[in-house]
């Protein structure tokens, strides 16, 4: 049996988290330790931080964010943005990061994803490829957060990091970030294939049921998503009226804009509830029992042993 | 807490001891992470960590002149707990690479997941991901590590790699992937191991660690 992983993607600029479409139009979501705390309490089997200003100011930043979250939160953090060397990712594994996503450095030096396999072991290096679809079934690898091109083809880029030491790799469709059409099928399937290591699958979730296609058809061992999740949180500070605080959620009241939530594309949903669907459609995943506070937990008496 | 001594974590050059440093700590232990004999021998409890391959670790031991301090800290009835490749390591013998020999604390070789056949079940090696944890055939966790967890939580494993001890004996959890069903956790005294990275495994791998801490 193989348990599949869902990861939500939590993308950070500056002190706060964001979401945009194609990686573009970042709009504020709220602060990223308490959507964290939230996904981390309801199930979720990983994070995915990534930050997308990737400078060195975004580093020290990410640093911080990492280093508040491994406090509290005790499932495998990865984290990402702007790592060039290794001594950045020395830093953030050092902050609490179990493992470190890299993307622009390693196509501009593949070395680095040896070094950095040698250094810290393959199982922390996780290679990230941002996907942009360009013709007769050819997808060109991103770098510098979708804003460059790297003239790397997607799929041989895919085989070489994994040969050079890649633990796992992060794909990401460009094409379907932020839109909530779901994820690109084919691009996730013809890696997964191709690659002896598990895939993380990114780019398109807007409901339960995208999830479940790129495990079945993508052949994805791992799935991110950020909007489905991100967005579910949204509706519930909203109800809280709470969102005051905790972000701006002025343009998901509005229909207009790039923001297909309202559109009715989108469903919402929180950890729980995605995993629950995957299991009803028959995918393998890790539950946690929701005890009566409903905080998530799941040890029996554990009363009992601690009082 | 049972006491208040430190839990050496034993540093060989391999992997990142910072979780594991970081969890200790938060659950109230002292941790000290170290690679000096001395400082081991005087420690409460010892955790033998580790990722990579078996045979740089036992290397890495041999060089840093740990397998004999370990060996006697374990054999006088101490308690060590080795995650991941550090439970590899106890084993006498691991076929990672070539033949290299282990710190034989527990008989049993380390072999690798099986491949899967071009036709078979669609899974990835390494095996990376949640699985659950189940006592073998009337066993109990009670008095042990596990003692308060439900059968069939789910725990974060990174490996390769498998321990088979010769004997069913020492097998305190079992788990499977992809079909098949390997030791996800030994104990044999005071001698524990996890395949899993309990640091990373939620509330359920803190419970664990916290039952470490305090009642061995």
């Amino acid at each position: 049996m193989k348990n599949i992983r869902v990861i939500p993607r939590l993308d950070v600029k500056g002190p706060n988290l964001v979401k945009g479409v194609h990686l573009e139009g970042l709009r504020v979501l709220g602060k990223p330790e308490d959507f964290a705390q939230r996904y981390y309490e309801q199930g979720a089997d990983e994070l995915i931080y990534l930050d997308v200003v990737a400078s060195l100011y975004g580093r020290e930043n990410l640093l911080e964010i990492v280093r508040r979250a491994a406090g509290h939160i005790f499932i495998p953090l990865t984290a990402g943005g702007g790592l060039r060397t290794i001594d950045d990712i020395r830093s953030l594994l050092r902050a609490g990061a179990d493992k470190v996503a890299i993307n622009t450095a390693a196509t501009r030096n593949p070395r680095l994803i040896s070094e950095a396999a040698r250094a810290f072991g393959s199982q922390c290096i996780i290679v990230s490829i941002a996907a942009k679809y360009r013709d007769n079934g050819r997808y060109e690898a991103l770098t510098d957060n979708g804003r460059e091109k790297s003239g790397r083809d997607v799929f041989e880029w895919a085989r070489e990091a994994v040969e050079l030491g890649a633990g796992e790799l992060l794909v990401t469709s460009i094409d379907r970030e932020g839109t909530g059409r779901g994820y690109d099928l084919e691009l996730v399937r013809k890696i997964a294939e191709s690659v002896p290591v598990p895939v993380i699958a990114c780019g398109g979730a807007g409901r339960p049921e995208h999830l479940l296609e790129v495990v079945r058809e993508g052949q994805a061992d791992a799935v991110a998503a950020a909007s489905i999740f991100h967005y579910h949180r949204l509706q519930a500070l909203q109800s809280m009226d709470k969102f005051k605080d905790e972000g701006n959620i002025e343009f998901l009241r509005q229909s207009r804009g790039t923001t297909q939530y309202m559109t009715g594309r989108m469903q919402p949903s929180d950890i729980p509830a995605v995993k629950s669907f995957l299991q009803a459609s028959g995918v393998s995943c890790r539950s946690i029992a929701p005890a009566a506070d409903g905080q998530g937990e799941y040890v029996r008496q554990q009363a009992d042993s601690d009082h | 807490m049972s006491d208040n001594k430190q839990t050496a974590i034993i540093d060989y050059g391999l992997g990142n001891l910072f979780s594991i440093q970081r969890v200790v700590s938060h659950l109230g232990g002292i941790p000290l992470v170290t690679s000096d004999p001395s400082e081991i021998n005087a420690a409460a409890r010892l955790i033998l960590p580790g990722v990579g391959a078996f045979g740089d670790g036992m290397e890495k031991l041999k060089s840093l002149g740990l397998v004999g301090p370990v060996k006697d800290y374990v054999r006088s009835g101490r308690p060590l707990l080795g995650i991941c490749l550090g439970m590899q390591l106890l084993m006498s013998l691991s076929e990672e690479f070539g033949l290299h020999e282990g710190l034989d604390l527990v008989p049993g070789r380390v072999k690798r997941l099986p491949d899967p056949g071009a036709n078979g079940p669609a899974y990835k090696i390494p095996h990376i991901g949640w699985s659950h944890l189940e006592p073998p055939h009337q066993s109990s966790w009670k008095g042990t590590i596990f003692e308060g967890i439900e059968t069939g939580v789910f725990v974060y494993f990174v490996h390769s790699y498998v321990v088979a001890p010769d004997s069913p004996q020492p097998v305190l959890a079992e788990t499977e992937y992809g079909g098949i069903k390997f030791c996800a956790a030994l104990r044999q005294g005071n001698l524990f191991g996890c395949q899993f990275h309990p640091e990373v495994s939620g509330e359920v791998g803190l419970h664990i660690l916290r039952n470490y801490l305090n009642n061995f």
